[in-house]
C-alpha cells in the first residue's frame, strides 16, 4: 500500500486529479484550499510511509523464530518524549501553513479590471468594496438564485432577476453569494468553486468565487435535506461579463412578460367571476 | 462457602483454581438462569450477543445501500427508503453495536482481569443489559410502522414535527433515552468496579491498559450521554409540546442542537475506539512475547484523549455558521489530540519492535488495525483543517474516514480480541487458518470498499444522496465499492463460521493458551460463577507471566499450556 500512494503522488497532476486531491481550477479559493490539501498530503504520505514501513519490517523481521528471544523492552523515555514531540511539531507546522494560507481562502480578491457590476456592503467584501451579489436560497429540494445588491430583504419585491437550480455568473468578476434557507438545513457546495457553506434556516451565511474562466460548474446540496435530497443539484454557469450582463436583462424581461401575464390573467379570472 | 480447609497440596504445574466440594442449588431451567443471572460473564456474553445479531443487521443495511449506489440512476431503493436505511444503519451501528459490544467485552473482562468475582453492582449490571435489548427492540420495531428518516445525527428542523411527521423519530428518541441510560448504569458499574475492587496490589500502574480504556470509556459515557439526553428531550419537547428550542420560525436555534449533540457524538467516536485501543493493548505484547512499550504513556495517552475529546465537538461543524475564530480554536484541538494517538501507534510499534512474533489470527487483527487506524486518523487531519475540511465535509472522503476509524479501527480490533477471548469465554479455540483467511477476505474487501470513497469524495460525490446520475466520473469508484462490500461481508461470514463451529468441535483451550500477562488466564476456561477462589496478589502489570515464572522456579517445569505451541515453534 505504501507502494500505491507513492506511485499515485508521483501521478498525481496529471492521472489522479481527483483521485487523491479535491477538486479545483474554477475560482482561486478552491485552488488554495486544493494546494494547502496537497502539502498536508506530502506530510501525511511520508508520515504514513514511515508507520507503515516499520510495521511491515517489524512483522517480517521479528517473527517467532527457533531460539529467537524478545528483547524484555520496558520502554524508552527519550524516544518517547521525541516522538511526542515530533508528532507536536508537525502539526504545528500544519496550523501555521494554514493560518498562513487562509486569508486567500476566506477574502475574496478584487474583481479583474472592467468587469464590476455592483457595489454591495454584504461580507465579506474585496478591497475596493466591488462586487456582483447573489442570493442563494435553498428550499426542499431546490435552489432559487435573486441576483443584484439587497437581494437579502427583497426576494420578491425589489423586481431582482431570479432563477431557480442553475446560476448565471460573470468570469472575473468576485461574486459573494449570500445563502439562506427556508425550510431545513441545506448545504451550498459547487467544488471546484470552493468549500461548502450551510443553509441554515435563521441564518444567513456567506461565501465567495471568482471564477478564473468561462465553464459549466456541477454542485450539489450536502447536507441531507429530505427523500428528495439527491435530486438537489446545483450548476453555474460561468460566462464572460457582457453575457452575463445580457442574460441578465432578459431574465428580468422574460419575468416582468410572465408576471404581466399572470396579471392579466388574474384580472380575466377575477372579474369573470372564476378567482 | 460451606467447605472443609483443602489440605495442603504440591505446586501444580499448570496455574489454576481448584474448586473443592460444590454444592449445586436447584436446578432452573437454563433460559430462566439467562434471563435471571447477574453473573457478569453471562451477562457479558449476552452482550457480546445482542450487539453482534445488531452488527449483522447493521451490515445488511449498509449493503442494501451498496446495491443501491452501485450503479447510477438505480431504482433498487427510493429516497425515502434509503434515508431510512441510512438513519437506521448509522443509528445501529453506533448505540446498539460498537459501544455495547465494548460494555460486553468489558463485562466479560473487567472482573477477571483485576481479580474480582463479579462487578460491583450485579443486579444494576443485568439492568443494563435489558435495558438495551428493550432500546434495540423499540427501535426495530419502527421497521413495521414508520422508521426515522433523518439520519442518526437527527438535525433539525428536519427532525421536527414539520418535516418528520412520523413517530419513527420519536422511537428514536425513545432509543437514545433507553440505551443511553444502559450506557450509564454500566458505566457507573465499570467506575466503582474499576476503583473499588482490584486485586491486592494491582495499583493504578499495575492496572490492564483494557482496564483502563474501559475506566475511561465508563468516564466519557458519563461526560457524553447527559448532553445528548438533554438534546433528544428537548427535541421531544419541540416535535410535541410546542417548545422552540430548535425552530428558527420562532426563534430558536438550529445550530445549538449541532453543539449539544456533537458535544456528545465526539467523545462518542473515543467511547467507541478507547476500548478497542485498549484490547490491542493486550493483544500485542502477548503475542510479542514483549512487555508492552510505555505502559505509562500508553495509559497516560488514554486520559489525554478523553480529555481532549470534549474539546473538539465543532469539527463536525466547519460548514455551519460559526466564527473564524471557533473553527481556529477547534482545529487546534483536533490537532492535539492526533498526538497522544500517534504516540499510541508508536507504541503499539515499538512493542512489536524485537519481539518473538506469534502470528495468530488475533495478531493478524491488531497489525491490520494498526494500518488502517493510521490511514483514518491521518485522513483526520485533513478533516480537522478546516479550510480544507470546507471541501471535504459531508462528502464520501468523510464516510472513508469514519469507516477507517470505526470499521478498521473499532471492528478489527473486536475482532482481534474475540479471537484472543474466545477460548477463555467457552474453553474452546476458534480454527487458526480459518480465521486468517477471514482476515485476509476482510482487510481486501475493507480496504476496497472504503479506499475509493476518499476518491468519490475528493471528485464531489456527497454523502447520504441515495442516487446520483452517469457521467459525474462516480460511477467506477461506486462500483468498486459496491464489489468490496460484499467481499467484507464474505470475510465476516468466514468468522461467524468459525465460531458456529468451534463452538462444538474447537480444540480445547485449557486455561492459558496464549501464555497471557493478565489474571483471566488465571482460571479455568470458561472460569466457573465468581471467578476466583483465591485472588493471587499482583505485583506487576503482567500477573499472569509472574505466576508462570514461579511455578516454573519452584518446579523446574517449562509451562507448556494448551495451543500456543503451535505458533511458537520454540
Amino acid at each position: 500500500m505504501a507502494s500505491a500512494v507513492a506511485v499515485a503522488l508521483l501521478l498525481a497532476p496529471a492521472a489522479f486529479a481527483n483521485f487523491i486531491t479535491p477538486k479545483a481550477g474554477g475560482s482561486p479559493n478552491a485552488n488554495k484550499i486544493d494546494s494547502l490539501y496537497k502539502i498536508i498530503l506530502y506530510i501525511a504520505a511520508v508520515v504514513f510511509m514511515i508507520v507503515v514501513g516499520t510495521l511491515v519490517y517489524s512483522m517480517f523481521k521479528f517473527r517467532a523464530k527457533k531460539g529467537a528471544v524478545a528483547a524484555q523492552i520496558h520502554g524508552n523515555t527519550r524516544l518517547e518524549v521525541s516522538w511526542t514531540v515530533a508528532a507536536a511539531l508537525i502539526l504545528v507546522a500544519i496550523t501555521v501553513v494554514t493560518f498562513v494560507k487562509l486569508g486567500g481562502i476566506i477574502n475574496p480578491p478584487n474583481s479583474n479590471p472592467g468587469v464590476v457590476l455592483s457595489a454591495s456592503t454584504t461580507q465579506p467584501t474585496p478591497p475596493n468594496g466591488k462586487q456582483v451579489t447573489i442570493c442563494v436560497q435553498g428550499r426542499q429540494y431546490i435552489w432559487r438564485y435573486t441576483y443584484g445588491s439587497g437581494c437579502l430583504n427583497n426576494y420578491f419585491t425589489n423586481k431582482l432577476p431570479y432563477s431557480y437550480q442553475e446560476m448565471e455568473a460573470p468570469a472575473g468578476a468576485t461574486v459573494v453569494l449570500d445563502i439562506q434557507s427556508t425550510d431545513v438545513i441545506h448545504s451550498w457546495w459547487v467544488p471546484s468553486l470552493g468549500g461548502k457553506v450551510d443553509a441554515v434556516p435563521g441564518y444567513t451565511t456567506y461565501t465567495w468565487f471568482k471564477a478564473l474562466h468561462p465553464g459549466l460548474f456541477h454542485g450539489q446540496c450536502a447536507q441531507l435535506c429530505g427523500r428528495n435530497h439527491a435530486a438537489m443539484t446545483a450548476l453555474v454557469n460561468v460566462v464572460p461579463p457582457a453575457q452575463y450582463q445580457a442574460w441578465l436583462n432578459q431574465q428580468q424581461r422574460l419575468i416582468t412578460q410572465a408576471n404581466d401575464r399572470v396579471g392579466a390573467l388574474r384580472q380575466y379570472l377575477t372579474q369573470s367571476g372564476q378567482l | 462457602m460451606a467447605v472443609t480447609a483443602p489440605p495442603v497440596r504440591p505446586v501444580r504445574p499448570v496455574p489454576q483454581v481448584i474448586t473443592d466440594t460444590v454444592v449445586k442449588p436447584r436446578q432452573t431451567k437454563r433460559w430462566v438462569e439467562w434471563v435471571t443471572t447477574t453473573d457478569h460473564k453471562k451477562i457479558g456474553i449476552m452482550y457480546l450477543v445482542l450487539t453482534f445479531v445488531f452488527f449483522l443487521l447493521g451490515g445488511i443495511e449498509a449493503l442494501l445501500m451498496r446495491v443501491q449506489l452501485s450503479v447510477p440512476n438505480s431504482t433498487f431503493l427510493t429516497g425515502e427508503r434509503y434515508n431510512e436505511l441510512l438513519t437506521i444503519h448509522g443509528t445501529t451501528m453506533i448505540f446498539l453495536f460498537v459501544v455495547p459490544i465494548m460494555a460486553g467485552f468489558g463485562n466479560y473482562f473487567v472482573p477477571l482481569m483485576i481479580g474480582a468475582r463479579d462487578m460491583a453492582f450485579p443486579r444494576l449490571n443485568a439492568m443494563s443489559f435489558w435495558l438495551l435489548l428493550f432500546g434495540g427492540i423499540v427501535f426495530y420495531c419502527t421497521l413495521f410502522f414508520n422508521p426515522p428518516e433523518a439520519g442518526w445525527w437527527s438535525y433539525p428542523p428536519l427532525s421536527s414535527i414539520q418535516f418528520s411527521p412520523s413517530g419513527g423519530q420519536d422511537a428514536w428518541i425513545f432509543l437514545i433515552h433507553l440505551t443511553g441510560i444502559s450506557s450509564l448504569l454500566g458505566a457507573v458499574n465499570f467506575y466503582a468496579t474499576i476503583a473499588n475492587m482490584r486485586a491486592p496490589g494491582m495499583s493504578w500502574g499495575r492496572l490492564p491498559l483494557f482496564v483502563w480504556a474501559i475506566l475511561v470509556y465508563a468516564i466519557l459515557l458519563i461526560i457524553a450521554i447527559p448532553v445528548v439526553a438533554a438534546a433528544v428531550t428537548m427535541l421531544l419537547t419541540d416535535r410535541h409540546f410546542g417548545t422552540h428550542f430548535f425552530d428558527p420560525t420562532a426563534h430558536g436555534a438550529p445550530v445549538l442542537w449541532q453543539h449539544l449533540f456533537w458535544f456528545f457524538g465526539h467523545p462518542e467516536v473515543y467511547i467507541m475506539i478507547l476500548p478497542g485501543f485498549g484490547m490491542i493493548s493486550e493483544v500485542i505484547p502477548v503475542f510479542s512475547r514483549k512487555p508492552i512499550f510505555g505502559y505509562k504513556a500508553i495509559a497516560a495517552a488514554t486520559v489525554v484523549i478523553a480529555f481532549l475529546a470534549t474539546l473538539v465537538w465543532a469539527h463536525h461543524m466547519f460548514a455551519s455558521p460559526l466564527p473564524i475564530v471557533v473553527m481556529g480554536f477547534f482545529m487546534l484541538s483536533s490537532f492535539l489530540i492526533g498526538v497522544p494517538t500517534g504516540v499510541k501507534i508508536f507504541n503499539w510499534i515499538s512493542t512489536l519492535w524485537r519481539g518473538s512474533l506469534m502470528m495468530t489470527t488475533s495478531l493478524y487483527f491488531a497489525i491490520g488495525f494498526i494500518a488502517i487506524f493510521t490511514i483514518g486518523g491521518i485522513t483526520g487531519i485533513f478533516l480537522a483543517t478546516f479550510p480544507v475540511d470546507w471541501q471535504l465535509t459531508d462528502t464520501y472522503f468523510v464516510v472513508a474516514h469514519f469507516h477507517y476509524v470505526l470499521m478498521g479501527g473499532a471492528v478489527f480490533s473486536i475482532m482481534a480480541g474475540l479471537y484472543y477471548w474466545f477460548p477463555k469465554i467457552t474453553g474452546r479455540m476458534l480454527n487458526e487458518p480459518l480465521g486468517k483467511l477471514s482476515f485476509w477476505v476482510m482487510f481486501i474487501g475493507f480496504n476496497m470498499t472504503f479506499f475509493v470513497q476518499h476518491a468519490l469524495g475528493l471528485s464531489g460525490m456527497p454523502r447520504r444522496i441515495y442516487t446520483y446520475g452517469p457521467g459525474l466520473g462516480w460511477s467506477t469508484y461506486n462500483l468498486i465499492s459496491t464489489i468490496g462490500s460484499f467481499i467484507l461481508g464474505v470475510g465476516i461470514l468466514l468468522t461467524i463460521i468459525n465460531v458456529a463451529r468451534s463452538l462444538r468441535v474447537g480444540k480445547i483451550a485449557g486455561p492459558d493458551p496464549w501464555k497471557g500477562n493478565t489474571l483471566e488466564w488465571f482460571t479455568p476456561s470458561p472460569p466457573p460463577p465468581n471467578n476466583f477462589d483465591v485472588i493471587p496478589r499482583v505485583r506487576s502489570v503482567e500477573p499472569m507471566r509472574d505466576i508462570r515464572r514461579q511455578v516454573e522456579r519452584e518446579t523446574g517445569v517449562t509451562q507448556k499450556t494448551g495451543g500456543s505451541e503451535r505458533f511458537a515453534r520454540v
